[in-house]
């Protein structure tokens, strides 16, 4: 397996805002356990509360759209659970609206819904939250450019090399492949392990839909990626 | 097991990747630059060392700040819109000596690695591409 394959590169000039902000030089390699020596950041300080990991009763009211669960298991590159580590979320409403000033998406915002949530992975590495389907979004790329719809995630897990950003993208969505973001990851199986799966064993009867989405983040046995 | 890809922080990230404070000590002060210089308003950056971690967002001035412990280098992580995968580099403090990572970098670009006393701070700036290019490592 070729590792650069299924990570994006820095520079790809079909996600614009890469082109002014990938580094041209080569990163400087370490040698490989140099990561594993950073011991990961202490994210005690950020504080996790059990109603952080469910987005719709965060207001009084329940917010608008497809209620959903996602869970999945957190491992690492060599196989094994990784434990009480922090996860954090964020996304868009149900309209592909996300509460940040930023966004001037005309699409409404919800009063019941700020779309972010933190959870710790359990015992076994397990994760689970519980929030409303987001909505794609246009986002001025190119012409008539639209997100998929997604969840943002967040993980450290035990050391500098593991730490990930990277979003979910929801199974059978159109605009998968139109999404450059997505398409920067040059191997098909990559884009696809972005993909949760509809999790009938996840779902609540009569309340909300499950999806499963497993993460794997790098483990000792994992080297850097390549430029 | 292939490890989940990378993708980007994105600009929207306010609200889930809130700012930590570090402890008290020293004050970090800089601003992260695109390849033609302009500020990158919508950049994260967390710093750690041992126990201490502090996180920060840059503002329209592409400028952050954050304060930490002394320590001989800062692991500092950046995450961006435009940044695909996030990038790893370390800051080291002015007095602080040459250890074997920074014995790894081209000279010429040493400087980029090391913060500069600034009065009653520490200016450390990120440039993500030109002349003055940070190094990053992997």
């Amino acid at each position: 397996m070729n590792d650069d394959e299924f990570e994006p590169p820095y520079f790809h000039p079909a996600y614009r805002a890469t082109v002014l902000r990938a580094p041209r030089h080569p990163p400087v390699r370490l040698p490989a356990e140099w990561f594993h020596h950073a011991g990961g950041p202490a994210f005690g300080q950020i504080p996790v509360r059990p109603e952080d990991a469910d987005l719709t009763r965060q207001h009084s009211g329940a917010p608008l759209g497809e209620r959903i669960v996602i869970s999945g298991d957190v491992k690492d590159s060599d196989g094994r659970p990784v434990r009480n580590t922090l996860v954090e979320i964020w996304q868009a409403n149900a309209a592909g609206r996300y509460i940040d000033p930023v966004d001037d998406h005309p699409a409404p915002l919800d009063p019941n819904f700020t779309g972010a949530g933190r959870c710790l992975t359990d015992e076994e590495g397990r994760y689970r939250f519980v929030t409303i389907k987001p909505g794609a979004y246009p986002w001025q790329n190119h012409a008539n450019a639209w997100r998929p719809a997604h969840v943002h995630f967040s993980l450290f897990g035990p050391s500098l090399a593991s730490r990930l950003v990277t979003q979910m993208y929801f199974p059978g969505d159109p605009l998968l492949p139109l999404d450059p973001i997505l398409n920067s990851i040059p191997d098909p199986r990559g884009r696809q392990l972005l993909v949760s799966e509809l999790d009938l064993d996840a779902t609540i009867p009569e309340w909300a839909l499950g999806y499963r989405w497993d993460i794997v983040v790098r483990g000792r046995g994992a080297t850097p990626v390549d430029p | 097991m292939t490890p989940t890809p990378s993708q980007t922080v994105g600009p929207f990230f306010g609200v889930g990747l809130l700012p930590v404070n570090g402890p008290d000590g020293v004050r970090i002060e800089g601003r992260v630059l695109d390849g033609a210089g302009e500020p990158v308003a919508d950049a994260l950056l967390e710093a750690w060392h041992g126990d201490q971690f502090a996180r920060c967002r840059t503002d329209d001035e592409g400028a952050f700040h954050f304060t930490i412990r002394s320590a001989p280098f800062l692991n500092i992580t950046v995450f961006a819109r435009g940044l695909l995968r996030h990038l790893n580099t370390r800051m080291y403090f002015p007095d602080s000596a040459e250890d074997a990572v920074l014995s790894l970098v081209d000279p010429p670009r040493r400087h980029t690695l090391i913060a500069k006393q600034d009065r009653d701070v520490l200016r450390f700036d990120v440039s993500l591409q030109g002349e003055d290019e940070t190094v990053f490592f992997a």
